[in-house]
């Protein structure tokens, strides 16, 4: 994940879009840079969808620039751009076969025919349908469609592959297998990837980078584990994964730590160094931490940093896991825990009395 | 694609689709609003002898009036005849009485002999044989009208099939008298419309969810009064479409009355031809066109408001 | 609501609607000038004297030629504005389309006396011209109503994949839109022309007196010895349509298997 010393690819300069009055885009400033898995997660109505469509050239945007390989593509209409998509649907053309769908945009190439078909049969190769070709286009399945419209972007050799919730639409098992073979995909290829997803899971499996919106900002750009460990808002926190938040209060604030007091964990350090930006400040915050960084103490076993008194409020068994809710002492709002079923280890009833460790770096402190 | 501001409006999605749309937009304003307007507007001027006269009367409706005539010596519009406008007009208001309720029976006529087959298509044929169906009740209806029309003529005329047929079986003495009676135009016209008919309302009938009739049995009904409280109501707007569908061609109908009905009870539409061409009182027939269009519009009104309020009502 | 009861009358229905065409055959091929029962005997000597008249191959060519240009030129119109019905938005859309789509809901009559009115007042003369323009006003809703759905039915995303895979405005439309929309732009026009063919009124008053086939037909039916010539043309006339019906069904349902769209039902 050194994408830093990569040239950008595609680079977005306070780009809005208006639909009528409705603000979609509100101001986007980011770079994709060459070579990279990148990713636009986000709730659905969040833009991202609208900002891949202005890389390809689908939407056009009110005001700021869109930059692919360097050139403005202000006045590039969407069939002269270096970009390529897999769209959600796929569109894969109902009216031709596997082969004239993925050799449908050689149409000007100067290559004789015979070489475009043998490009054909190396794309179809590529994405696992060698032997397809002749086959009509609605006899598909949907996995198959997907790798059509996948050979039939990459057969163009694009710069950017632009992928609109490309496995949305399959199901759970299928899903998964495209998501590996798209990451090896892209590794083979090279080429710079731009994915649209609302499956944050999908995001943080498949990404090098990925960015975070909301209402048509940017609400963080980040590597998955930065963006897992650290979220800078709430937003973040709730969108991707589970986090507990409790209020807590700044007692002092130095050198990139804080010092806080919060009800049933006490008082404790956390590094807000590589995490918050804004100003100190002291007062009522909310600290925030993972349910797998929290753990049920069972007898004897010593907490490795500290450790609280609470009550199980709520079991939820999942076989391999085990969720609690936990209230502890002198605390109103249960935290959420989830425990691995290691085997022998019991798991607790409602009402049980019961000691959770839990570590002061692994806490996350929220304006 | 792309519409970055500041280009205008008429690179816009807006303006391609009107360039579009607008040699079928014009053709309609040129060939259909115009002549409308027209119509409109000759309904409030002066008959004249072979032509029309600028000048504003309301009598064409209401009164009487008078048409004018070019006096050859003085240069100057003199008097003609008088006739009566078209509300003021007895033998008018009787053939756009009859009219109305020729269409009105034939309405009633075609939707509630309709409904049940559209039920049957709709509910009790499999799906795969369902388009068969519809096929075979809409074929009569793309094969000429003036023949299917006559032919009606052919079955119900004095030595017609009927009455043959019945006179040779002994069952009748004397031939029936049935060409040239109301009662022969509504069938002739209700046999059609019935594809009119049959059609909307099967529409509405498949959009309805199965699984709706089941919660109503499940919630006590029987299979009737869960016709009647379910599938009756949210069929209500294809049968609204079939009631206009059928009810604005037939009040405009102009081959029934002379072939059924042999010229003998004209409609209104054969009244609209008379003046317009015939008598040249185009002043007139204008008039009578524009009050034949009024009624169909507050009929339509009338059945869209009941469809939207029944809607309403629904929800 | 049992299923026998409505079965018996849905077929006693359907016999209903076929009886006049039914009759009509038979007394094709009756061997008496009054169609009346019982039958005389079997003779083909109707079907001879309408291919023998010259009147009805006039009336013939004229029907063609007018159903040809009228089934060409309202599938033309409706393709302009089912795409941009379906494809754009823009202000006026709801009135335009609301204009265009008049003519369904208008008595068949008043268009054609106002036509017929305007016409004669700007001084056109009446022709087989004048016939077209009335034809193409009545079908051109029909076309619409037909392209709107075939249009409808295409994905957008698949006009975008084309742009994106190089394709400029025109070619996407070509190479994409139109193979697409192929079947829906077949059954506008058969089923246009089958109105067209059929068109009686505006034949009738728009017409410099050149006879059509509806209105040759009609002006038979006063003599009654040509009734039964009209029997045989009318039956010939019958499976004419059902040919081209089943031709604009077939085309339909394959334009619908081609988008992958579900089947809703029949022509309207």
């Amino acid at each position: 994940m050194t994408s830093s010393d990569k040239p950008v690819m595609i680079e977005f300069r306070d780009v809005h879009k208006y639909y009528g009055d409705y603000h979609a885009l509100r101001g986007i400033n980011a770079t994709i840079k060459a070579g990279e898995f990148f990713s636009l997660l986000g709730p659905s109505g969040c833009g991202k969808t609208t900002l891949l469509r202005t890389i390809a050239g689908f939407e056009g945007i009110s005001s700021g620039v869109v930059l692919v390989d360097g050139k403005d593509m202000a006045n590039v209409p969407a069939n002269k751009r270096p970009t390529n998509m897999v769209f959600q649907s796929y569109a894969i053309f109902p009216h031709l076969t596997v082969e004239q769908n993925v050799g449908f945009g050689l149409r000007r190439d100067p290559r004789s025919k015979e070489e475009k078909m043998r490009a054909v049969g190396q794309a179809l190769e590529m994405v696992g349908l060698a032997g397809y070709g002749k086959r009509s286009a609605h006899a598909l399945s949907g996995g198959q469609r997907q790798r059509v419209a996948l050979a039939r972007a990459l057969i163009l050799k694009p710069k950017v592959l632009l992928l609109d919730e490309p496995l949305s639409a399959l199901d759970k098992k299928i899903r998964e297998q495209m998501q590996l073979e798209l990451i090896k995909l892209q590794r083979e290829v090279g080429i710079t990837f731009v994915l649209v997803t609302h499956d944050q899971e999908e995001a943080l499996v498949m990404s090098d980078r990925i960015a975070v919106m909301f209402e048509g900002n940017i609400a963080q750009l980040d590597d998955p584990e930065t963006l897992y460990r650290l979220p800078k808002t709430r937003q973040v926190a709730n969108f991707i994964g589970t986090m507990n938040f409790l209020p807590a209060e700044i007692l002092s604030e130095a050198g990139g730590r804080a010092e806080v007091q919060a009800p049933g964990l006490g008082r404790l350090t956390v590094d807000i160094e590589k995490q918050i930006s804004s100003a100190p400040g002291t007062g009522q915050t909310t600290i925030g931490f993972r349910p797998e960084t929290a753990t049920l103490l069972f007898d004897g076993q010593a907490a490795t940093d500290r450790e609280s008194m609470g009550t199980v409020s709520e079991v939820v068994y999942y076989g391999d896991m085990t969720y609690y809710d936990v209230t502890l002492d002198d605390c109103d709002a249960p935290i959420r825990m989830s425990m691995r079923n290691v085997f022998g280890r019991p798991v607790l009833d409602i009402g049980t009395r019961c000691r959770v460790g839990w570590s002061p770096g692994a806490m996350v402190m929220f304006r | 694609m792309s519409e970055p501001q500041g280009r205008g409006f008429w690179r816009s999605e807006a303006a391609t689709g009107l360039y579009l749309i607008s040699p079928t937009a014009l053709f309609a304003i040129l060939l259909l609003a115009a002549p409308l307007a027209t119509t409109l507007l000759y309904s409030v001027f002066t008959d004249g002898y072979l032509e029309i006269i600028p000048r504003f009367q309301l009598c064409n409706y209401i009164g009487e009036c008078a048409s004018l005539k070019l006096d050859a010596a003085t240069g100057e519009y003199v008097q003609d005849q008088t006739y009566l406008g078209a509300w003021s007009d007895p033998v008018v208001m009787t053939l756009m009485w009859r009219s109305l309720y020729v269409s009105i029976f034939v309405t009633a006529a075609t939707v509630i002999f309709a409904y049940p087959v559209a039920y049957f298509v709709s509910f009790n044929v499999e799906p795969s044989k369902k388009s068969l169906w519809l096929f075979l009740i809409t074929i009569p209806f793309w094969t000429s009208y003036v023949i299917r029309v006559f032919m009606w003529n052919v079955m119900i005329s004095r030595t017609g099939v009927i009455n043959s047929t019945l006179m040779s079986l002994g069952i009748i003495d004397e031939p029936l008298r049935m060409a040239f009676t109301i009662q022969a135009m509504v069938v002739t016209l209700a046999h059609a419309y019935a594809p009119f008919a049959i059609l909307p309302i099967y529409v509405a009938l498949e959009k309805i969810d199965r699984s709706l009739l089941e919660a109503g049995q499940d919630l006590g009904e029987t299979r009737f009064t869960t016709f009647l409280r379910v599938t009756l109501p949210l069929s209500m707007s294809g049968v609204i479409a079939a009631v206009l569908i059928v009810f604005i061609p037939t009040i405009g109908d102009y081959i029934t009355p002379n072939l059924i009905g042999g010229g003998k009870i004209p409609m209104i539409a054969n009244m609209i031809e008379v003046q317009m061409l015939q008598a040249d009182n185009r002043a007139l027939g204008s008039a009578v066109a524009v009050s034949a269009m009024l009624v169909v519009g507050a009929v339509s009104l009338l059945f869209l408001f009941l469809n939207r309020r029944y809607l309403k009502g629904n929800k | 609501m049992k299923l026998p009861i409505l079965r018996s009358y849905a077929v006693l229905y359907l016999a209903f609607l076929y009886i006049p065409i039914l009759i009509l055959p038979i007394f094709a091929f009756n061997d008496s000038t009054t169609a009346a029962f019982p039958l005389k005997g079997f003779t083909t000597e109707w079907f001879g004297r309408v291919f023998s008249d010259p009147a009805l191959g006039e009336a013939l060519k004229n029907s063609l030629i007018v159903a040809g240009s009228t089934s060409v030129f309202a599938t033309l119109l409706g393709i302009l504005a089912a795409r941009a019905l379906t494809r754009y938005r823009f202000p006026g859309s709801a009135s335009l389309s609301g204009l265009i789509m008049l003519p369904m809901v208008l008595p068949e009559m008043i268009m054609a006396m106002a036509l017929l009115v305007v016409l004669l007042s700007i001084g056109v003369p009446l022709s087989l011209f004048t016939i077209i323009l009335g034809d193409v006003l009545i079908c051109t809703p029909f076309a619409v109503a037909i392209l709107t759905s075939a249009f409808q039915s295409l994905d957008k995303s698949l006009e975008e994949a084309a742009q994106d895979l190089g394709e400029g405005p025109f070619s996407t439309f070509y190479l994409v839109i139109l193979p697409l929309v192929m079947p829906g732009i077949i059954s506008a026009m058969l089923i246009c022309f089958t109105i067209a063919i059929d068109e009686f009124i505006i034949a009738n008053f728009l017409g410099s007196g050149q006879k059509l086939l509806s209105t040759y037909i009609f002006g038979q039916l006063r003599f009654p010895k040509n009734v039964p010539n009209i029997m045989a043309l009318g039956t010939i006339l019958v499976c004419v349509s059902v040919l081209l019906l089943a031709t604009a069904e077939f085309f339909r349902r394959r334009g619908l298997a081609r988008t992958g769209a579900k089947d809703t039902g029949g022509f309207l």
